[in-house]
């Protein structure tokens, strides 16, 4: 070891000289200064559609010197609710995770507000819908930045050739192209004349009363129109209710008019139904008809994206939002906070809708009224009703506006579809409510 | 197996060192080199099964929220509902029919296979096991288009035959039936080979010996076939008993533990209820209804193989 020492005038020359250089040096900007952002999309049906995400990432990557790495997930067999619940459990994983409807909710101790975020979006392009509200804030905190990624409203989406022939209904003249609906007579009453006329004519509604989100969220539309709720918005139980009764009614009214084996359908078998030709509506979104295009053009030709029929109680149309949504354990939140700002641009936004053909919607009220939608074609029109631009319908949820981790079970178990097949194949009334109650008591756990 | 030296000298060096273990002798020995050999797949098992295990019971302790400690209370909620106990109906039904037509399946066509020439048993085998080499998500795909709901392929075959359409999976009766068959479809080829192997073993005096003895078929099954094929049958039924109860795939692809739940096996309800409905305390409860159960089944049959072992 030297035994040479350091004065403390040396020391303190030698300190502020390197002080003043560090102070005094320019600052050299890196490739990527600003650190890294992972994320974690959603992975699109529609092809090609990740590209342009990719794109708007790494635009903003170059210009704000940050390096990104995308995962695309897909939401087959569930793999994106398998990644939330390992990150949550892991804490640890991507900075921006893209999480379906209920997960927010479900993840709120981990999530960083965005309010930040979302304030200045609101301002800029108009405010959300309710559901997006129902569902991405808690306490006034937003859990999330709604992104069209993903969205989706599923109303009908009806044979305009077959619904004129067997229902005498032009669903063209209902919801014309560029202009408001004219649909004060399509209601619940009509919509079930319609459903028995089709089945008569050999070309029946496809319907699902199975146990995924497709035939939930038809269920709690119908549910919705007719008031009927079996836990409300205090999460208080409301089950044995005479607009749970008229809803269950008038599904042991449908039931027997769509195909015998609509308990056991999924997400695909009300798609397949369209495309093979088999059926005069369907609630989905275009994706439907977007396959029907490549794969039956003259099927795809004749369909027609619509709202829903109104009940007693309004007319509601399931929405099914995305969130793109900052874990707290995030390592890079300021970054990640604005990509989340750049990707909720409206020229960002107008981008990923039109790379999904129209199948995304975003949830600012600004932005419901883009070129894709009013230029889809065939036939030319067809999705212009599809974002709701005239909120002709309330969209909603299946089991809203019960408090989300109570109606995220009522969802998740598909409480309703079970009751309306338990009611229609005989079951007493007070029998099918009696468990419906049951059930909805063991949802309420904490 | 003894635990012995590889070096006899050596053995009797150590002893009259006063039993003194050094690292180097402890190397030498057999068991240690063993355990060193198999220390990869222990750390493995610890890794991929043991940590999951304990974290999965540490999970079913938390509430909902999974900030509190509970203790039983997410099995004393369970007990209280409904469709858990119709679910452990269901798995039992599932697995115990399951196996027991696997088991017979897999028996008599092993008798067949055994009969058939060598040189053409080899072919034989090898179709009869492609159900279970198959990945069973992607065969049980392929069920689910022959049960499709509305393009059933065997709805239009009965079709040609005045019969039907059957609601393969939209009713409850006959999705349970479905279920069940594409497990046994999938199955059945694992105790085929299982008891082939078994039944290649039984020597053929034993066979003569009965025939002398003036047995007839039965007589040679019941006295001479079953009783040697014993231990084979026992592990046989309890490990597919434990893989049927665990089932998954089958269920999930062909009809999600639909309609009305009546298809729902432990795991599929504890995936809809944990990562589905996000209350994954609850979720792992379910999954961890059955280990203490099975544990005991496993303890009991494989006590009788070594029982039967020590016997022979």
């Amino acid at each position: 070891m030297s035994g040479k020492r350091i004065s403390r005038r040396q020391f303190v020359a030698s300190s502020a000289i390197a002080s003043a250089a560090l102070v005094s040096a320019p600052y050299v900007r890196s490739a990527h200064a600003a650190g890294k952002v992972s994320i974690g999309f959603w992975d699109h049906w529609v092809p090609g559609a990740n590209k342009t995400s990719t794109d708007l990432v790494n635009e903003w990557a170059a210009k704000e010197k940050v390096e990104v790495s995308i995962d695309y997930i897909t939401s087959q067999g569930n793999k994106n609710l398998v990644t939330i619940a390992a990150e949550a459990q892991a804490k640890s994983g991507h900075d921006i995770l893209s999480m379906p409807t209920w997960w927010p909710h479900a993840n709120s101790e981990l999530v960083e507000p965005v309010n930040d975020v979302m304030e200045p979006l609101i301002k800029q392009n108009g405010a959300v819908n309710g559901t997006v509200q129902y569902l991405g804030q808690l306490d006034g905190k937003w859990l999330g930045v709604p992104t069209c990624l993903g969205s989706q409203i599923k109303g009908p989406c009806s044979r305009i050739d077959l619904m004129k022939k067997y229902a005498n209904i032009d669903v063209q003249e209902m919801y014309p192209a560029g202009s408001p609906p004219k649909a004060d007579n399509w209601t619940m009453e009509t919509f079930l004349k319609a459903a028995e006329a089709c089945q008569k004519g050999g070309y029946p509604f496809g319907i699902g009363l199975g146990e995924t989100s497709d035939s939930v969220d038809t269920a709690g539309a119908i549910f919705q129109s007719f008031g009927a709720e079996l836990v409300n918005a205090k999460g208080d139980l409301t089950v044995k209710t005479d607009n749970v009764r008229q809803a269950l009614e008038f599904y042991k009214k449908l039931i027997p008019l769509l195909p015998p084996d609509v308990a056991a359908w999924d997400d695909a078998s009300n798609n397949k139904w369209l495309i093979a030709g088999k059926g005069a509506m369907i609630m989905n979104p275009p994706s439907a008809w977007a396959v029907a295009k490549r794969d039956a053009p003259e099927i795809a030709a004749q369909c027609w994206t619509h709202g829903f029929p109104s009940g007693p109680k309004g007319r509601f149309a399931p929405f099914l939002p995305y969130f793109l949504t900052l874990w707290s354990f995030s390592k890079n939140k300021e970054a990640a906070k604005s990509l989340l700002t750049h990707l909720s641009q409206p020229d960002s936004i107008e981008r990923l809708v039109n790379a999904s053909g129209g199948y995304d919607l975003p949830a600012f009220e600004k932005l419901t009224t883009l070129k894709a939608w009013a230029e889809a074609e065939p036939p030319k029109g067809t999705l212009f009703h599809y974002p709701n631009p005239y909120k002709h319908q309330t969209l909603s949820i299946a089991a809203s506006p019960a408090p989300p981790k109570i109606a995220q079970q009522i969802y998740a178990q598909a409480t309703l579809t079970k009751m309306c097949l338990r009611f229609a194949q005989g079951e007493a009334m007070e029998k099918t409510l009696a468990w419906a109650e049951g059930e909805c008591e063991g949802f309420m756990r904490s | 197996m003894v635990d012995v030296a590889f070096q006899q000298n050596r053995v009797q060096g150590v002893r009259r060192a006063g039993k003194r273990i050094t690292l180097r002798n402890a190397l030498k020995r057999k068991s240690t080199a063993a355990f060193l050999m198999t220390l990869p797949l222990i750390l493995l098992i610890a890794i991929l099964v043991i940590y999951p295990a304990f974290y999965a019971i540490h999970l079913a302790t938390l509430n909902k929220a999974m900030t509190k400690f509970v203790g039983f209370g997410n099995f004393q909620f369970l007990f209280k509902r409904d469709t858990f106990w119709m679910v452990v109906e269901q798995s039992c039904i599932f697995a115990i029919t399951a196996v027991i037509f696997k088991a017979l399946i897999g028996f008599i066509v092993a008798h067949f296979a055994h009969n058939i020439p060598s040189r053409k048993q080899r072919k034989w085998r090898g179709m009869l096991l492609v159900p279970w080499v198959i990945p069973p998500a992607m065969s049980t795909l392929a069920w689910l288009w022959l049960f499709d709901p509305s393009y059933s392929a065997f709805n239009y075959t009965l079709g040609a035959f005045g019969i039907g359409p059957i609601s393969w999976l939209g009713e409850a009766g006959w999705a349970r039936f479905s279920v069940i068959l594409v497990n046994v479809w999938f199955g059945a080829p694992f105790f085929m080979i299982m008891y082939l192997a078994a039944l290649k073993s039984v020597p053929d005096q034993l066979y003569e010996a009965a025939a002398i003895d003036g047995a007839n078929w039965w007589q040679r099954i019941w006295y001479v076939t079953l009783p040697m094929m014993r231990n084979i049958i026992a592990i046989t039924t309890l490990f597919s008993l434990i893989v049927t109860f665990a089932n998954f795939d089958i269920t999930r692809i062909l009809t999600a533990g639909g309609p009305l739940d009546r298809t729902h096996l432990f795991a599929t309800w504890a995936f809809k209820i944990g990562i589905e409905g996000s209350d994954i305390p609850l979720g792992a409860s379910v999954s961890l209804f059955m280990a203490p159960i099975l544990a005991v089944a496993a303890f009991f049959i494989l006590r009788d193989v070594s029982k039967r072992g020590n016997e022979a």
